[in-house]
């Protein structure tokens, strides 16, 4: 399958390629301020307000807040769904708002959060849509082509991955919010991309596709490249498989750490104003996070 | 601090698959290759529903006032075809010349061209608007045009309704009108939000509906009646030169439409998901948009308002081949066309020598239909 980015250069090796003592980062966010255009003229709260931080490339960084801290905003400035008022974010040392649509898609795959499905695409066809941003660019900007061999063998391996290969053939309008949210995975996947974004990506999985999406998450981390950040409120998932967890509130980072230094105990309970019980995972040794028991007294 | 490798060379998604690593090995796609749509069945169903199509035009021809005898037709159609003027003699054989190739074809022709059009502007703004109820009215185009011919009756062009070459492009203007409210209006920040173009249309609707009502009530009788069977949409046998006008520009527009095909598929699935496949949505929007506006605006010139094609043949052929629009969109110009075809056949012959509107045919085959298809999702949802 060699060759499959022949001629898609995506332009951005050049960063990691010249760049022998500073380190390659797959996005580097510079004093970032965003605000929704509808509520500008209401008030002047700023969604994401003076975030300045970096990912590594290969790295897996986790986004946690609690609900409206700006998280899945962050995730469309990153993925440029939509753009920042203030500050700036490179994606592999090229400014993000420079680069075309199709590029970024290239390089960055995206699991949205809103599995809402209308049109009855096979399990095979949404896979096979994430070789869109590959296809070749012919002199009419055509795009009504056809995915090639190597596309579709794509597609077929991380369906293999993502243990979808057997719903190939049925409805996406039909299958279960798990089986669908590791349909987009796949989706994402078959882009072949180098950063991966995922917003809640256990959200509608059983105990056994979570475990799977968390294997998943660290063999690509094992075979290094693929740099991954994830949007979850599960904070042992992010405890347990990512490598820096980022700790937003208001708008704000918290914390940005690795997930000793963020899930703990009295920075959870300021954030999220609640009590938490933080102890240590018996397998790994990291922190993992549990809700006090009925039985235990507020304030205990 | 646990922290990953910051520094070393970059190795690809890609580079992995391409090495073997990290994913498991297949058959080359061979699981996938049975569960996408392939050219050889592409080619399958269009090669039987163009078939059909012929079939279905054949028996649109033999029927009318007077039948003509297949193998008849079969002559004159080659005899025209090859310029073959023998047996010009027989004035009986002339009659029915002049029916078939003056008076019928054309008119068949005419309602495979505009069923198409509708069909494929319908299946277009479905996925454009994610609305599976969405079709070439909810713009307000369609009425937009409908406005701009009653308009043109009121002024006094001309005293028999139909008969007026004025009209449709009293229509087209109309269409053309309509679509810059609705573009201007819809527009915010330079971008085309589909929420507020639904919304506008809706409003274009009742607004130029009103207006159109108001025109019917204050125009004598005579004239009213004809705007009225226009309006429920009406097909006439247009000249061959009409024809081919129509027949170039809703084709170049079609064409253009089709090149798109693929890029329906990512842009059905949301305008965000869209964009992270890599697809310029605002441009896409506003190049279709237009698109579809052209066509709508010169379909309803000539046609009138048919209803429910747009609407219920891309959802009927949706549940029978699939939603990749490489199939489905000409899949459903065929479909439209063959339909309307059938359609105005009906609505010239059922009470003949009297012609029924075709969007009363439509509406009334469209319409159950359509409710057929909404109980039977209400079932299997249950």
């Amino acid at each position: 399958m060699s060759g499959v980015r022949d001629g898609q250069s995506d332009g951005l090796d050049q960063c990691c390629a010249t760049s022998v003592v500073k380190p390659c980062y797959a996005y580097e966010v510079q004093s970032l301020r965003f605000r929704y255009q509808s509520t500008e003229s209401m008030n002047n709260k700023w969604i994401l307000d003076d975030l300045s931080f970096q990912v590594a490339e290969g790295e897996v960084l986790g986004i946690v807040g609690p609900n409206g801290s700006g998280k899945t905003s962050l995730l469309k400035l990153l993925a440029r769904l939509a753009s920042p008022q203030q500050g700036g974010v490179t994606l592999f040392g090229r400014d993000l708002t420079g680069m075309r649509q199709d590029e970024i898609a290239r390089v960055v795959g995206v699991v949205p959060q809103d599995t809402q499905q209308l049109f009855p695409f096979t399990v095979a066809e949404t896979v096979l849509m994430g070789r869109f941003p590959h296809r070749p660019r012919d002199r009419w900007g055509t795009a009504c082509g056809w995915e090639s061999g190597e596309d579709v063998a794509i597609a077929e391996e991380v369906m293999l991955t993502m243990d979808v290969v057997h719903l190939a053939q049925r409805a996406v309008t039909d299958l279960s919010g798990g089986e669908r949210q590791r349909t987009l995975i796949a989706r994402a996947l078959a882009q072949t991309p180098r950063v991966l974004l995922l917003d809640e990506p256990t959200a509608f999985l059983d105990l056994q596709h979570q475990v799977e999406i968390g294997s998943v998450l660290c063999r690509l981390k094992a075979e290094g490249g693929l740099t991954v950040i994830l949007i979850s409120h599960d904070l042992n998932l992010v405890s347990q498989y990512c490598d820096r967890i980022l700790l937003l509130d208001q708008g704000r980072v918290v914390r940005l750490g690795c997930p000793e230094q963020v899930i703990e105990q009295g920075t959870l309970e300021s954030v999220y104003r609640c009590r938490v019980l933080v102890d240590r995972h018996p397998g790994t040794g990291l922190p993992r996070v549990t809700l006090p028991g009925r039985c235990m007294p507020d304030g205990a | 601090m646990r922290q990953p490798s910051a520094t070393g060379s970059p190795r690809s998604c890609a580079d992995r698959l391409s090495n073997g690593q990290g994913f498991a090995v297949s058959a080359r796609g061979s699981v996938v290759q049975g569960a996408i749509l392939t050219r050889s069945r592409l080619i399958l169903i269009l090669g039987a529903l163009s078939l059909t199509t012929v079939a279905v035009s054949l028996v649109c021809l033999h029927f009318g006032a007077q039948p003509i005898a297949y193998g008849e037709m079969l002559r004159l159609l080659i005899s025209a075809m090859t310029n073959d003027q023998s047996g010009t003699d027989d004035a009986a054989a002339d009659i029915t010349r002049t029916i078939l190739l003056q008076i019928r074809l054309p008119r068949v022709l005419l309602g495979f061209l505009v069923g198409c059009s509708l069909a494929s502007v319908g299946v277009v703004l479905q996925a454009l608007l994610r609305n599976p109820l969405a079709d070439p009215y909810v713009l307000g185009v369609s009425s937009g045009a409908a406005l701009g011919a009653a308009l043109g009756v009121l002024c006094g062009a001309g005293t028999t309704f139909l008969a007026e070459a004025a009209l449709p492009a009293c229509g087209f203007a109309g269409g053309i009108m309509a679509l810059v409210i609705v573009y201007r209006t819809a527009t915010s920040a330079e971008r085309l939000p589909i929420h507020s173009l639904l919304l506008t249309g809706v409003i274009l609707n009742a607004i130029f509906s009103a207006l159109i009502m108001f025109i019917t009530s204050i125009l004598d009788p005579n004239r009213s009646y004809g705007m009225m069977a226009w309006l429920m949409g009406t097909l006439t046998s247009p000249t061959y030169s009409g024809l081919v006008g129509v027949l170039v520009y809703l084709s170049i527009s079609l064409i253009l439409l089709f090149r798109q095909m693929r890029a329906l598929n990512i842009l059905a699935l949301g305008e965000d998901t869209a964009r992270t496949l890599g697809i310029d949505t605002e441009q896409a929007k506003r190049s279709i948009f237009i698109l579809t506006a052209l066509v709508t605006g010169a379909v309803v010139s000539v046609s009138g308002m048919i209803g429910f094609i747009g609407m219920v043949v891309p959802h009927a052929v949706r549940l029978a081949i699939g939603a990749d629009h490489r199939l489905l969109l000409p899949a459903s110009a065929l479909v439209g066309g063959t339909f309307l075809m059938g359609a105005d056949t009906m609505a010239r012959t059922l009470i003949a020598p009297t012609e029924i509107p075709v969007g009363i045919i439509t509406a009334l085959a469209g319409g159950p239909f359509f409710v057929y298809l909404l109980l039977w999702r209400k079932d299997r949802l249950a």
